[in-house]
């Protein structure tokens, strides 16, 4: 790369022509290929594996998936998703049409605009679950990165809360799920609800069960800040604030993101779990209805939506990734 | 004899251990003129350290105590800048943002924004470091850094300059050129700087006073040198000065002989380093 970047004397063709075969030296080209390389033939291998051993597994359902079935009913699902929405869009365009008439007939008619009633596809499904699982993600980096700036700034307040984190940490999802039910009905009670009932149980249960890594991260990295940094601090005599602002916070960036991105990654897997449980919209949802519905392509189906899950888990990973280099002091 | 800037009288330190307390400092008196240079030597776990603390208020003295102008140091504060051994600039910070982070602290009220930026650009000339005003610690040498923190506390205007080992972690050379800046510095500002020090030369060459310190536990002032060399002095003509050649002498007499530390050599193999003997255990409670 530094090849583009470093400026030349020469001009003209001559010039260009070098540029050109550094570019394509033998190194340079293994290199690059031994980064694209080596993964693509891991999946080559994994995909032969799956396709050899998948019809040897006998369900009730069939035999088990191979690539080429799942394949085939991941274009199913896109073509259900492209033929809902132009269904969609033709309720939409008949329900102005026909409120434009009676409007026409009588100017003081009242019209009635109705939602499309059609089933979500399973890529409405997936906006759903990014929807839920960020808005539980947020919620919960809200609550955990200034609690944890309080427990790491003082260790008697660490030690006291301590033995709660350490318990509170493990617990499972499903272990959470019916009292948060529970609490959210009662306590969430609206003629017009700003937010579905199923969509905060699940984000809820995603916050309860994600905020703990960022919480622990950002205490310890708070109180792992240099002491030098800190005595220059009360040289400088820098008020609390300041002092949090600018010698606190940006020094515990690095360990915030860890936690961050470790926390997004539990976030996704506990919003699947949860949403299967809680019968919430989203892809566990999905994952529950295929796996009632017991039809020859729902292990396919079922398949489409794992694969969906892993790649969109490693994305969210990826993006916090690029944040964290953005934010970051030390990257 | 005129008011002393600086006094400490009859400071004791002690640090709590799980084996009782452990006095550091016993009985550390000290008088320090306005413009003075002094450094304190001593071997490592003697408490240079925390005397240095304490005048920064960084620790606070269980007997005794330190008096500036006439008020008593209880907390830390910008009058009294340390620099650090190793630098302690914020690695998120430019050179230029980390001496705004004091500039802005100190003169906030007192100077304007543009005033303020040029006291900034001011202090990063005189230790020549504006051309990396733009450089975040980790791009520079630790020469370099070590520059910019002695700029950061300059640019406080403390009415006393505390440097803890300030050259300890430079290689020879850069140590000798740092050495010389800081010599110029003081000359053009003449601050009153209270200097920590491992080297001898470095001692005899830039202070007024050299006070030397015994062994710990329970250290205080062994000897007060007084260092009669007209200034600017030249390291190269000082080398043969029959005065500096004594006053050398002079030190390293008392740290090689009056106070020559037993240590023990550890043998060559299948032995624990000798880490546990009172004076390291002085030197860790010292640094905590």
């Amino acid at each position: 790369m530094s090849t583009l970047t470093t400026p030349t004397s020469r001009t003209g063709a001559s010039g260009w022509l070098k540029l050109l075969a550094d570019r394509f030296t033998g190194a340079e080209l293994a290199q690059g290929g031994k980064q694209l390389l080596l993964p693509t033939i891991g999946i080559l291998i994994f995909l032969g594996f799956w396709h050899l051993a998948a019809p040897q597994v006998d369900t009730s359902l069939g035999t088990f998936p191979g690539p080429a079935q799942v394949w085939e009913q991941g274009g199913q699902l896109w073509q259900e998703h492209a033929n809902q929405r132009a269904r969609a869009d033709q309720f939409v365009t008949m329900q102005e049409e026909r409120n434009a008439r009676i409007l026409a007939d009588n100017p003081e008619a009242e019209v009635k605009i109705r939602d499309y009633p059609g089933a979500p596809t399973f890529l409405d499904q997936v906006v759903t679950s990014l929807i839920t699982v960020l808005a539980g993600f947020i919620l919960a980096t809200i609550i955990a990165v200034p609690l944890g700036i309080v427990f790491g700034l003082n260790r008697y307040f660490q030690a006291a809360v301590n033995p709660l984190i350490q318990i509170f940490k493990p617990v499972s999802p499903l272990a959470w799920l019916p009292l948060v039910t529970m609490v959210v009905s009662a306590t969430y009670v609206s003629d017009d609800p700003m937010f579905e009932k199923s969509f905060l149980t699940s984000m809820i249960t995603v916050t309860l069960c994600s905020l703990w890594p960022t919480l622990i991260n950002t205490s310890v990295g708070v109180a792992a800040v240099n002491p030098d940094l800190l005595n220059v601090s009360r040289v400088l005599r820098l008020s609390f604030w300041t002092h949090v602002r600018r010698v606190v916070l940006p020094s515990s960036v690095p360990m915030i993101f860890t936690g961050l991105r470790v926390s997004l990654g539990i976030a996704w897997m506990v919003l699947i779990a949860a949403e299967m449980l809680a019968q919430s919209p989203g892809l566990g949802k999905f994952v529950w209805d295929e796996f009632q519905n017991g039809s020859s392509q729902s292990l396919s189906r079922i398949m489409v939506a794992v694969l969906a899950i892993g790649f969109i888990g490693f994305l969210l990973d990826r993006i916090m990734l690029l944040i964290q280099k953005k934010v970051a002091w030390n990257e | 004899m005129t008011k002393a800037h600086l006094e400490l009288t009859g400071v004791e330190m002690a640090f709590d251990t799980p084996k009782g307390p452990f006095v550091a400092l016993d009985n550390v008196g000290l008088k320090i003129k306005k413009g003075e240079f002094v450094s304190l030597i001593g071997h490592s776990g003697c408490g240079k350290s925390t005397v240095l603390n304490i005048v920064a208020g960084l620790l606070q003295a269980t007997k005794g105590g330190c008096v500036l102008d006439g008020h008593e140091v209880n907390s830390p504060g910008p009058e009294r800048a340390v620099v650090f051994q190793n630098h302690a600039l914020m690695p998120w910070l430019t050179v230029y943002e980390n001496v705004e982070l004091a500039v802005q602290q100190v003169f906030r009220k007192s100077m304007a924004k543009q005033e303020r930026r040029d006291w900034i650009h001011h202090n990063l000339e005189l230790v020549n470091m504006a051309h990396a005003a733009n450089k975040r610690p980790g791009e520079i040498s630790g020469g370099m850094a070590q520059r910019v923190g002695i700029a950061r506390a300059l640019a406080m205007k403390p009415s006393v300059l505390l440097m803890d080992e300030p050259f300890g972690a430079l290689d020879a050379l850069t140590r000798a050129h740092l050495q010389d800046s800081l010599m110029d510095i003081q000359q053009e500002l003449n601050n009153t700087v209270i200097m920590i020090t491992h080297d001898v030369d470095e001692a005899v060459l830039l202070s007024d006073r050299i006070i030397m310190m015994t062994n710990g536990p329970a250290a205080t002032v062994g000897e007060d040198l007084h260092i009669d060399l007209p200034r600017p002095r030249n390291r190269v003509t000082l080398a043969d000065d029959p005065t500096y050649v004594h006053y050398r002498q002079e030190v390293l007499k008392f740290l090689y002989e009056k106070q020559r530390k037993l240590e023990h050599i550890a043998p060559r193999r299948g032995s624990q380093p000798a880490e546990t003997t009172p004076e390291t255990n002085s030197a860790q409670a010292a640094r905590a």
